[in-house]
């Protein structure tokens, strides 16, 4: 499955107006560590395939989306749930934290 | 059973690596999560020999890879939660597994040591930052302070000096000694780069970002408020040693040595910068890998 990837266009509809949980992975193609979550986030993104809507953006084509939610580090991925970003994890993590969150936002 | 297993995977423990599989040494690699260690956060490395144009660190940490994995390196992407020193052959954990070896090389590290001060941990990845080559690009056009007086945070400058209006920074000494003359010439030649010595960041203030910070005068313990828009901390660096529970350690944490390249128990060596504080250098770093490899292999040879 393609990675979905949102921009400033699409991000109110994709992301904002979405029923379900929208994780995006704030990411830049001279971001060294952004390449070793990659993988991770699209490993996630077929694991909750349904449950989830798993994306990236990257900020050098899109600098409205991190200028609002003040991003200043990458890899930046924030949850949003309703509209509301709720949680932000900052740099390279264990896939294993990024599942303890989805998890406990999908049960909350 | 792996002959060896090596913790860490930047250039002491890549280089060890390639050293133990070229002797055939059946070579384990636990190399973190982030891999390739500190200098996947660099940019251009122009003391490493054998590039004339230089080399992007991410670029040099690939090729080591591929070569020892090409020698038949095996490689996990895990960090080492840890590990059974008791006796040869040693336990290790990691990413929930656990791997046995009957030698152990630790390549650890070390990483960012943060100031410490109220009004940072809140703001990291809100205008406190670490890795300048991932994060300035947001700091164009803004004013930022690096704290740290080596080369690396000369470094760390040099390269927001590309985006950011000014580069403040901010050292605790009188004098710059611990960066080399042709960083320091670089420095003084950027019109952006401003030097504050005698100071140091007591305090980061700022709502959801940066906005300012107190600085404290070292010899005259003047206090003063200055506003800023980031905040890169490259102070001196603090080892990787922490897991490893039964190895001795020296009071700053940097593993101690015995008899070049090992630590108190017998079987498990040391490599690099977890261990050497004075020359924290990515080729002296590889030539620990190659001095704890070639003590691995004489090791085996005598449990034979």
């Amino acid at each position: 499955m393609a990675d979905l990837n949102f921009t400033d266009g699409d991000f109110k509809a994709q992301v904002l107006d979405s029923k379900e949980l929208v994780i995006v992975d704030f990411w830049a193609p001279w971001c060294g560590p952004c390449g070793m979550v990659a993988p991770v986030i699209s490993e996630l993104a077929q694991e909750y395939a349904g449950k989830v809507k798993i994306g990236k953006i990257n900020v050098d084509e899109n600098s409205q989306t991190p200028n609002e939610y003040g991003i200043m580090s990458l890899p930046s991925i924030v949850f949003f749930k309703n509209g509301q970003p709720v949680k932000t994890m900052i740099g390279v993590q264990d896939k294993v934290n990024y599942k303890q969150e989805i998890d406990a936002l999908l049960a909350s | 059973m792996y002959d060896v297993i090596i913790v860490g995977s930047g250039p002491a423990g890549l280089t060890a690596a390639i050293y133990t599989t070229r002797d055939r040494l059946k070579t384990l690699v636990i190399a973190g999560k982030t891999w390739g260690g500190q200098l996947q956060l660099t940019t251009l490395i122009e003391n490493f020999p054998g590039f004339p144009e230089g080399i992007q660190g991410p670029d040099l940490m690939l090729a080591m890879r591929k070569q020892a994995e090409g020698f038949g390196a095996e490689i996990v992407e895990a960090d080492f939660s840890s590990g059974d020193f008791s006796n040869s052959p040693f336990k290790i954990m990691a990413g929930g597994k656990e791997y046995v070896g009957k030698s152990v090389i630790i390549a650890t590290g070390t990483n960012t040591m943060w100031l410490g001060v109220p009004g940072e941990k809140e703001k990291i990845g809100h205008g406190v930052a670490a890795c300048a080559p991932c994060d300035a690009p947001f700091f164009k056009n803004k004013n930022v302070i690096v704290v740290g007086g080596g080369n690396a945070a000369m470094e760390e400058a040099l390269i927001l000096a590309n985006f950011a209006k000014e580069v403040n920074i901010v050292y605790r000494q009188e004098a710059f000694k611990r960066a080399s003359e042709m960083m320091l010439e670089k420095i003084k030649s950027n019109p952006k780069i401003k030097l504050i010595c005698s100071s140091e960041i007591i305090e980061i203030l700022g709502g959801n970002k940066v906005e300012k910070v107190k600085l404290k005068n070292t010899k005259t313990n003047k206090i003063s408020e200055m506003p800023i828009d980031g905040v890169f901390v490259a102070i001196s660096r603090k080892p990787n040693s922490e897991a490893f529970k039964e190895i001795e350690k020296d009071e700053q944490g940097f593993i101690k040595v015995h008899d070049q390249i090992k630590t108190n128990k017998e079987g498990v060596f040391v490599a690099g910068d977890v261990h050497n504080k004075y020359y924290q250098q990515a080729i002296v770093a590889a030539g620990f890998g190659a001095m704890a490899a070639l003590e691995v292999s004489r090791y085996l040879e005598k449990l034979k």
